[in-house]
């Protein structure tokens, strides 16, 4: 433990003290924030008796379809665009823009296309994560060494042999770059659908929660997608030091 | 002119992919191009619209202003600050991962129905990656324009404004066009669940009656200013990285 990842800890701890002890001495209203214990202990009961299991499953089959699709069709479109130079100098303004656009705008449209479920919400979270990726993709293959291609070529390899043994593992850094937004982004555009127009999952409950005054329920749940999200970013976190130090070795 | 050639058959094509998704599914799921460009100038001609992008403005203007000084202030505390800055950044990274529309129900606590909450979603969405990338750029700055500043016996302001801000600029600057989007999604979003008025409010109020026309217009419209916007500003980026 390093002294950073002491004080940090430490910083989130006090936060969540401080709030914790603001909310039991009433500073701050029952009716604004409940108690981060009793938050959590409101979570664990309502997840243990299964309360909103259909709707945690609905949103995690959804974030996990997106993320995949994001990712693998952006990887096949990054390749695809990266053997076309004139079409990616074509397509480079329109990706530096894209993010400037809110995708959500077109969930409507969606709505109409797929009807209200799994499909309107995956495809308006793979709108928003699959260019992510196509970047990532992109910039992987640029920042391979030109090195590495001529060592495969002294060595004889096949082009498919150059692709899996030389260039992927070469790319991978960059390309784990990209398959965390599009995950970040996977999520993020799932739950906000949710939240506009659904019949189910996470972003639904709370809003149904919110407009219910259940300020219980919606506060556990808020809590369920903070550490959710949480443990997903440490785990990639984890796997993207992992390769960097492999490229620095 | 030659270069901006194959970006421009490019939107003609996919101005074409629309139309004929608009053959294929049908008028009643998506109108065709020219459809929304008409209804979009119809609807340009009430003052309806007019009062709602003015609302959507306002709060954006607000929120950009916030999220730019906060974000470069408390930027520029954490670069300098080593251990703050090592200590607050994977905090920044997940907050900054966090699908922040699960928030809206404490903004709405917070901030009641209108502006104030409107803005402070728009903040809390811009407001993390112009802090961000001030950190990195002052982080990543050469030690010596420091430590000339030191030898020229600049005071604190003045090493801030002549040294530390301009060396930072372009950083800042790819920082802001990226805030800028993430604030206006957040202006809209914020729109979207906690107003009455406003772009989002419409495209929100559009979708409950079902009123396609509408909410492709919209969607039209704010394309066109973010694209604008986001084109103007990587030009300014352009310009300041060749500097």
């Amino acid at each position: 433990m390093n002294i950073e990842s002491v004080l940090r800890a430490l910083l989130v701890a006090g936060f969540i003290g401080l709030i914790e002890l603001l909310c039991r001495t009433h500073v701050i209203p029952q009716s604004v924030l409940i108690a981060p214990s009793q938050m959590l202990t409101h979570l664990v009961s309502v997840v243990s008796a299964g309360v909103y299991g259909k709707d945690i499953l609905f949103s995690f089959t959804n974030i996990a379809v997106a993320a995949l699709l994001a990712i693998v069709s952006g990887f096949l479109v990054g390749l695809a665009v990266h053997s076309m130079p004139r079409l990616r100098a074509a397509l480079e303004p329109l990706l530096a823009s894209y993010y400037a656009v809110p995708t959500f705008i077109f969930y409507p449209v969606f709505i109409v296309v797929f009807g209200v479920g799994h499909g309107s919400i995956i495809a308006i979270a793979v709108l928003l994560a699959v260019v992510a990726m196509i970047t990532a993709t992109l910039t992987g293959l640029d920042r391979i060494p030109g090195v590495l291609r001529k060592s495969a070529a002294v060595m004889r390899m096949s082009r498919l042999q150059t692709a899996w043994r030389i260039e992927l593992p070469a790319a991978l850094p960059y390309l784990f770059g990209g398959v965390k937004l599009a995950v970040a982004y996977a999520f993020i555009g799932v739950i906000a659908s949710e939240f506009i127009l659904s019949g189910s999952g996470i972003g639904y409950a709370i809003a149904f929660a919110y407009n219910n005054f259940e300020s219980d329920n919606m506060y556990a749940l808020m809590l369920l997608v903070l550490i959710s999200v949480t443990l997903i970013n440490a785990a990639l976190n984890y796997f993207d030091r992992r390769l960097q130090a492999r490229r620095q070795r | 002119m030659l270069r901006i050639l194959p970006t421009f058959l490019l939107v003609v094509a996919l101005i074409a992919a629309w139309q004929g998704l608009h053959l294929v599914i049908g008028a009643g799921a998506l109108t065709s191009p020219w459809m929304t460009v008409s209804h979009l100038v119809s609807m340009m001609a009430t003052g309806d619209l007019w009062s709602n992008v003015g609302a959507t403005a306002k709060a954006f203007v607000y929120a950009m202003g916030l999220a730019l000084i906060g974000g470069i202030v408390l930027g520029v505390l954490l670069g300098v600050n080593r251990l703050a800055g090592a200590v607050a950044e994977p905090i920044l990274l997940n907050l900054y991962a966090i699908p922040k529309v699960t928030l809206y129900p404490l903004v709405l606590l917070c901030f009641g129905l209108g502006l104030s909450s409107k803005v402070a979603f728009g903040v809390m969405h811009g407001l993390i990656p112009i802090l961000l990338f001030t950190m990195n750029a002052i982080r990543q700055m050469r030690p010596v324009y420091l430590r000339t500043a030191g030898t020229l016996r600049l005071t604190p302001i003045q090493s801030l404004v002549h040294v530390l801000l301009p060396a930072i600029l372009p950083e800042v600057v790819a920082g802001v066009r990226l805030g800028f989007a993430l604030t206006l999604l957040g202006v809209l979003i914020g729109e979207m669940f906690a107003s009455q008025r406003g772009l989002g409010y419409m495209a929100v109020n559009a979708m409950g009656l079902g009123d396609i026309p509408t909410i492709m217009a919209v969607a039209l419209l704010i394309t066109i200013i973010a694209v604008t916007c986001n084109s103007l500003m990587l030009m300014l980026d352009k310009k300041l990285q060749h500097r």
